[in-house]
């Protein structure tokens, strides 16, 4: 091994190829029938479950957690398809610790939740073992487009397919997933499991998958207006918002999203470079991916910097703690002035930052980090969105059907208003919208 | 310190923990490591007449019943009565009680219903030195079907014969094993008092089938395809087991005849209740079957904690307690209101008991936007079914509204007076009566 932790710079294979395959593997390991058993034994079946709230896609959770516990895992799935034909990776990568297991009875009552998230995964790797599960509607004759084979996209894609439509996904990248494929951690989604998702997925039929298809580039909006009976955009966030300190245009000051995606389509992962010393600029679950992957790569010193306190962070504390035990340091409360280097980067420069009446403001305090690498997670925006639309926050403005300012273009997942950024959101969104759309071709 | 020394029918145990005639005292072996780790006393399981031993299934022999966790809650066996040749058990007997003289030794035996027969084994059992005999009039399963076990039990002539053959022919005390597969069980106890029985024990296992293989279609445990009902005991009997001691406790009939609690024995606490409820000792074997010997150790610090806290000085004196206050419904103070209480600090909002009151019972529990469950006094009829659900033990509680005050309800003043059916005005008896 040429290579080690220590290796000054930038440096691929700082670790051997055994701990990297084990640093990269499952984040939670899946349950087996016994540790399944055991796990749905706790689940109290409370009326109007706190957690079926909790849940954007609202899962009936303690009717699959007891179709689990009476040994019939393929109803379970059944059930959690009808909701959230995505099941299976928001089992993975749905911060359940803040969603469902959060307000789960037996986290009030000691400390300790159902393991909704891992239970999911038992019940969804076994139904999507058994195929597909559901059957189109005689066909409608309708056709949809849909932009984007997100989660957002491909949720509404299945859900027009059940409906008996006709359906073409439009998709910028060489493969469809979205942040499924390019955006999620690898240690939460192993073994090419977006991909087989997709797969097992499209067993519904009716859906067309176009690669290499991006929105204003090779299909126009009023293209797919005119060629189709209703158009859904669910082409997420492709722009990344750029650091606003001298000197951030040097080399090697990278977006967390990149190198994210790079990870995920890595062959090799011991073909990867990593700084020895490593600063991620975010306080998101992306920055986190990016800090953890870090170390995982065997970056010495990793640190994840914060421009507010811990409380603000949008990882949640779950996922502070993982960044944490992974040995991530994490500073609060300062913000990037300044990248220095000579060409490339050397050291970031922060300053440490209060809230004072006009809200944010720095404290005249600054310190410097050693950085070979630096990675932005300070947040994506809607690019190239069609002009036609209104937009809300920077978003695409949508009712609460997903509809937007253009009759007969729909709208979810990250590049649509309102909800939470998540798997599990878009997953929601895409699905209800179809239905909308659905009622609307009537 | 708490005395646990008992004496049952004058048979002396340093505490009132018998294992119950079964597979655990089949033999010497396991009866050693049982008196090693505490156990008061054993019944030996049953011996047969002399002859060519008893054959058992060579498939599975145990069902049983699980809660959350796998836990076993019943337990269901078609094993016959020992196996092994007579004489061993004798020889094992006789080794046994000479050396542990300080334990309880009583030897269960099931021999056909002839005379003879008795008088043949009797001596034999005499001669081992053990201290009593229990008579098997209670398995349901395989020796039934040869016209003893509970063919004899559900035949109180039987009984009342059989007992008084065995008085007649063995000087020490003769316990009668009843079968609760008969509709009443103070019937059993009073044959068993007439034919002489020093005392009776209950309960025997249950007719049962514990499940049905759904491939199959046979039931469980199968044997080539096929099963029989057997033997259902343990933690799910107790309830049954706990009335039909009641029963006979509290029959003037019986009321003096002393009683072994047997039926899912599993804490000490079921232990102390069957106590309560009239039982002079009780006898255990599920629990040690489940989780092996050591369970008395619990059993015996448990009982001894609580009679310490209770003040509470020997068994002898908890044995009946809770008799008096066995009552039947028409004599229930009809005029002892309460209404369901819930900590809300406590409450984890499930939301089970409003399910439960609202589907299933009186629509007496309100659930609010932010799930705070509250009972409502007006329709709330006591019913405890919300209690039952509630995981959270000590969340909900039931509080007596105090006479004087209005039962919203009814809007009925609550009397201080005691009132129950035999003189309540919607009686028809009693307005026959006027």
């Amino acid at each position: 091994m040429p290579n080690s932790p220590f290796t000054p710079g930038i440096a691929a294979g700082r670790l051997s190829e055994a701990e990297l395959a084990g640093n990269f593997t499952d984040l939670h390991s899946p349950l087996d029938a016994h540790q399944a058993t055991v796990a749905a034994d706790r689940c109290y079946f409370c009326f109007n479950a706190p957690c079926v709230t909790a849940c954007p896609t609202s899962i009936d959770i303690p009717l699959f957690i007891r179709q689990i516990a009476t040994g019939t895992a393929r109803a379970a799935a059944r059930t959690i398809f009808d909701q959230n034909i995505l099941g299976g990776m928001c089992a993975r990568v749905c911060p359940t610790e803040t969603l469902c297991e959060e307000v789960c009875v037996r986290q009030t009552a000691e400390g300790q939740p159902v393991e909704i998230g891992r239970l999911q995964r038992f019940a969804t790797d076994l139904g999507m073992a058994n195929g597909h599960p559901f059957d189109q509607a005689p066909a409608t004759g309708k056709h949809v487009a849909i932009v984007g084979a997100g989660p957002a996209g491909l949720a509404c894609a299945h859900r027009l397919a059940m409906r008996g439509h006709e359906v073409t996904v439009f998709d910028a990248h060489d493969k469809p997933g979205g942040l499924n494929e390019f955006g999620i951690a690898s240690y939460k989604s192993v073994g090419g499991f977006a991909q087989a998702e997709i797969a097992w997925l499209l067993g519904i039929g009716g859906v067309n998958l176009r690669q290499g298809q991006a929105l204003g580039h090779d299909v126009t909006l009023a293209a797919l207006q005119a060629d189709h009976d209703a158009v859904f955009l669910g082409m997420g966030l492709a722009g990344v918002n750029a650091l606003r300190a001298d000197g951030a245009d040097r080399e090697n000051v990278l977006d967390a999203v990149g190198f994210i995606s790079e990870l995920r389509q890595a062959e090799d992962i011991s073909s990867l470079a990593v700084g020895r010393n490593v600063v991620v600029i975010g306080g998101g679950m992306t920055a986190v991916d990016a800090a953890v992957q870090s170390r995982l790569l065997g970056a010495e010193n990793v640190t994840m910097v914060y421009r507010r306190g811990r409380d603000r962070m949008a990882a949640s504390r779950f996922e502070q703690d993982l960044a944490a035990s992974r040995g991530v340091r994490i500073v609060t409360d300062a913000q990037p002035v300044a990248v220095h280097g000579n060409g490339a980067v050397r050291e970031v420069e922060f300053g440490y930052t209060r809230t004072g009446a006009d809200g944010l403001e720095g404290t005249g305090e600054t310190f410097r980090l050693a950085a070979d690498q630096v990675f932005l997670a300070i947040g994506q925006r809607l690019e190239g969105a069609p002009d036609a639309l209104a937009l809300q926050d920077g978003k695409i403005r949508v009712d609460e059907n997903g509809a937007t300012s253009v009759v007969g273009v729909w709208a979810g997942g990250d590049c649509a208003d309102g909800g939470d950024d998540l798997t599990v959101t878009a997953v929601a969104e895409g699905r209800d919208a179809a239905e909308a759309i659905h009622r609307a071709l009537g | 310190m708490a005395d646990l020394s008992s004496e049952f029918v004058g048979i002396k145990s340093p505490n009132p923990f018998w294992l119950a005639s079964a597979p655990p005292t089949d033999k010497e072996y396991n009866v050693r490591r049982a008196f090693e780790a505490g156990w008061g006393g054993v019944v030996w399981k049953t011996l047969g007449e002399d002859g060519p031993p008893i054959v058992n299934v060579n498939g599975p022999r145990y069902g049983a019943i699980h809660g959350a966790d796998r836990r076993l809650l019943g337990l269901n066996n078609i094993e016959l009565i020992t196996d092994r040749p007579l004489e061993t058990n004798l020889e094992e007997i006789s080794r046994v009680k000479s050396d542990f003289p300080d334990r309880a030794v009583v030897v269960s035996l099931m021999v056909p219903c002839e005379e003879a027969a008795w008088k043949a084994i009797l001596p034999r059992v005499a001669e081992t030195g053990a201290d009593g005999i229990e008579l098997n009039f209670g398995c349901p399963h395989g020796m039934a079907e040869r016209g003893m076990g509970s063919a004899v039990g559900q035949v109180p002539e039987y009984i009342e014969m059989v007992t008084r053959w065995c008085k007649e022919n063995y000087d020490r005390p003769v316990i009668v094993k009843l079968t609760p597969n008969i509709t009443d069980i103070r019937r059993p106890a009073m044959a068993a008092r007439n034919g002489g029985a020093d005392a009776v024990s209950l309960i025997n296992t249950l007719n049962s089938i514990t499940s049905v293989n759904l491939d199959s279609f046979a039931p469980e445990p199968t044997i080539d395809g096929k099963g029989s009902h057997g033997g259902y005991c343990g933690p799910a009997v107790k309830p049954i087991a706990l009335s039909m001691v009641s029963e006979i406790a509290r029959n003037p009939q019986t009321a003096n005849l002393p009683i072994s609690g047997i039926g899912g024995v599993t804490t000490w606490r079921d232990a102390a209740e069957f106590l309560a409820l009239g039982a002079g000792n009780v006898q255990v074997c599920t629990a040690a079957m489940t989780y092996g010997f050591k369970v008395v150790q619990e059993l015996i610090s448990g009982l001894s904690q609580w009679m310490d806290e209770k003040g509470h000085s020997s068994v002898g004196g908890l044995v009946g307690r809770a008799v008096a206050n066995c009552s039947d419904w028409q004599h229930l103070n009809l005029n002892y209101v309460t209404k369901a209480r819930i900590d809300q600090d406590a409450c984890i909002k499930c939301g089970r008991c409003y399910a439960a009151c609202e589907d299933t019972s009186h629509q007496a529990i309100t659930m609010s936007q932010d799930r705070v469950f509250e009972v409502q006094d007006d329709e709330c009829v006591a019913c405890n079914m919300c209690i039952n659900t509630c995981p959270v033990e000590g969340c909900m509680s039931m509080e007596q509204l105090a006479p004087g005050t209005v039962d919203k309800r009814t809007g009925m003043r609550v009397s201080a007076e005691y009132g129950n059916w035999t003189t309540h005005p919607n009686n028809p008896s009693v307005q026959a009566a006027e």
